[in-house]
């Protein structure tokens, strides 16, 4: 080798290390930087509280069961759906028809997530009259997601050998049964983590819940689908507007709960892909 | 056939809550025992204080947000919000669209805004600070004009001049200064701000030839190291002080802070019991909301004012050079 080869071979080694390291500095530097702000203010207090005008006394408790409560209700909404469309285009509906469609989920799961926040608003919370509830919160979240669901979905769908189905098929079961009885189970590991992946970017959206009404400073968990909420996203952005008065570590201390809670949803879909990839594999599919 | 199950109540459930969603949801300004609270950013932390006080005594609910008080009237004109905080008066255009609406607003000052312009307690040669000059010293074009106190007014000192402000643009205070006195639009950027504003603060009192601009209720509590500059709008220039701000007579760098409750609103027991609350203890909340409080005979004024649910603003008629308090005694014997 040539030292000039073994030169750009370095330099592109180095170019990759850099692509790799960089982002995970600032990653480090980003959870450093709201560990060291937020721990101090991580408490149980915290985690147990009301909103107030004073830093310290000022909790998180809503914003938690607002989190846990619209994004719950997206799930409700959007999985079933987000599942149900992409059987529906994988397995049913004609080739060309489908392409059709997912060239147009592709487009509408890169839309800036603020434009949900403006459809949300115009139609659930005005048109439909539902306020500034949690359903109308999670209805516009729900819009968000779906694209990214059906798409994943279907993903996991075409990952199924075709030779299954055409198995179950000249054994006589219709297309029904061979869905719920060979297709799912198999798809089912990566359905689960797609769909979980989606709804925890769902948890992290600011932008198009502030614009159908999640609120400031809610002292009441939500108790309704029609209740006023607010979540911990909105909350955190809330508090570091407010950094004269010294609320900054509250929102660092908000991320931390964010972060863990995120984290805690995708140790979910690690689990629940393991123990549902246990005997759902092709060749077990027997039953 | 336990996964026939799981997926056959999941879309059990989603089609219930699907269904849900298409009724309407009772919410925001229908709801019973609901206070929905909207509006400025800059009377937010006031709102935050009373709902909290308000709150512990009380089973009914209070929700706050801030989406500016713009957006605040449209909510409140829409019937999503029962009472918002703004920090200028309702325009004719708001006023009209929402009659249009049906909808009433009742207009209650509750404090005051001050902006105070503070130089170090040994500067000696500046006496007072007319707006043309504030406007000067302030004005985008000032960056290349206005270095030293000399290119302010003759007579000062050839010395540069360091300039300080809470928060840049970012910031309510800042923001109104240059609404005040540069009539919107932007200023010079060549100075120092910080959120924080003990640094801004050590800032002035370290530095003989600093001018800064604070918020007053700020300036209030380091006193012994700032000096206030008085300001002349017309002829006689006038020192910020509780009670020059919350009078009004110390103009323009003040403006009055109101709340608007809609007349529907005001008939639900949560929301009167809320304004009752908020304007008995207006001069303490405006106190930890760091705004001014007005004197207690102009509260006394906007407490008949609600319990005889007048509607309209006091702004309607164009005598803006009127002070708060003499607004309200006008308004006061035109309707007895």
């Amino acid at each position: 080798m040539s030292a000039r080869r073994r030169r750009r071979e370095a330099a592109f080694r180095l170019v990759c290390w850099v692509a790799v390291y960089l982002p995970l500095a600032l990653l480090v530097v980003l959870f450093g930087h709201a560990l060291v702000e937020g721990l101090p203010r991580l408490d149980a207090a915290f985690l147990s509280g009301f909103p107030s005008s004073s830093p310290t006394q000022a909790g998180v408790l809503p914003a938690i069961a607002g989190s846990l409560y619209v994004i719950s209700l997206t799930g409700l909404i959007s999985i079933p759906l987000g599942i149900g469309a992409a059987i529906y285009l994988e397995e049913y509906a004609p080739p060309r028809w489908s392409g059709l469609v997912e060239t147009n989920l592709a487009q509408l799961a890169g839309v800036p997530s603020i434009l949900y926040g403006l459809l949300g608003l115009g139609l659930f919370v005005h048109v439909l009259g539902m306020g500034t509830s949690v359903v109308a919160g999670a209805l516009s979240l729900a819009m968000l997601v779906l694209p990214l669901v059906i798409l994943t979905t279907r993903e996991a769908l075409r990952d199924v050998p075709a030779t299954a189905r055409e198995a179950a098929m000249a054994l006589g079961a219709t297309r029904w049964e061979t869905v719920r009885q060979v297709v799912l189970p198999v798809a089912w590991p990566r359905i689960t983590t797609g769909v979980i992946l989606a709804l925890s970017r769902a948890l992290g959206e600011t932008a198009p819940l502030i614009l159908v009404g999640a609120l400031a400073y809610v002292t009441f968990l939500p108790d309704g689908m029609g209740s006023p909420y607010t979540v911990l996203p909105v909350q955190i952005f809330h508090w570091i507007t407010r950094a004269r008065e010294g609320f900054v570590p509250n929102a660092a201390a908000g991320v931390l709960v964010l972060l863990t809670v995120t984290l805690a949803l995708n140790a979910l879909a690690i689990i629940l892909r393991r123990r549902l990839a246990r005997g759902s594999h092709p060749n077990e599919v027997t039953r | 056939m336990r996964r026939r199950f799981l997926l056959t109540s999941c879309l059990a459930l989603a089609s219930l809550s699907l269904a849900a969603a298409g009724c309407r949801v009772s919410h925001g300004a229908d709801a019973r025992h609901v206070v929905a609270i909207d509006g400025s950013s800059t009377v937010f932390p006031l709102m935050e204080a009373a709902a909290e006080s308000f709150g512990r005594s009380r089973r009914a609910r209070v929700t706050l947000n801030a989406s500016g008080t713009s957006g605040g009237f449209e909510k409140l004109c829409r019937g999503d919000v029962n009472v918002i905080g703004a920090s200028r008066p309702v325009v004719h255009a708001e006023l009209e669209a929402c009659r249009g609406q049906g909808i009433e607003l009742i207009e209650l000052p509750i404090a005051v805004d001050g902006i105070t312009v503070a130089v170090h307690p040994e500067n000696d040669w500046v006496d007072a600070l007319s707006v043309d000059e504030l406007r000067t010293l302030w004005a985008p074009e000032a960056a290349e004009r206005v270095k030293t106190w000399r290119d302010l007014r003759p007579g000062f000192p050839d010395h540069e001049i360091h300039l300080f402000t809470t928060g840049g643009m970012e910031s309510g205070t800042y923001r109104t200064f240059v609404d005040r006195v540069l009539g919107g639009g932007g200023s010079r950027s060549d100075y120092t701000s910080s959120e924080n504003d003990h640094l801004l603060v050590e800032g002035v009192a370290r530095d003989r030839h600093a001018l800064g601009i604070f918020g007053f209720a700020y300036f209030a509590q380091h006193q012994d190291q700032l000096r206030a500059v008085p300001i002349a709008a017309a002829t006689e220039a006038v020192a910020p002080s509780p009670q020059t701000i919350g009078s009004g007579a110390y103009a323009p760098l003040s403006r009055p802070l109101f709340l608007y409750v809609s007349r529907r609103s005001a008939e639900q027991p949560a929301v009167k019991q809320f304004i009752q609350h908020v304007l008995d203890h207006a001069p303490s909340l405006a106190r930890k909301a760091g705004c001014v409080a007005l004197p207690d005979e102009a509260y006394r004024l906007v407490r008949r004012r609600f319990e005889r649910r007048r509607v309209g603003s006091l702004y309607a008629s164009p005598q803006t050079d009127l002070r708060i308090f003499d607004l309200l005694e006008h308004d006061e014997q035109r309707e007895r």
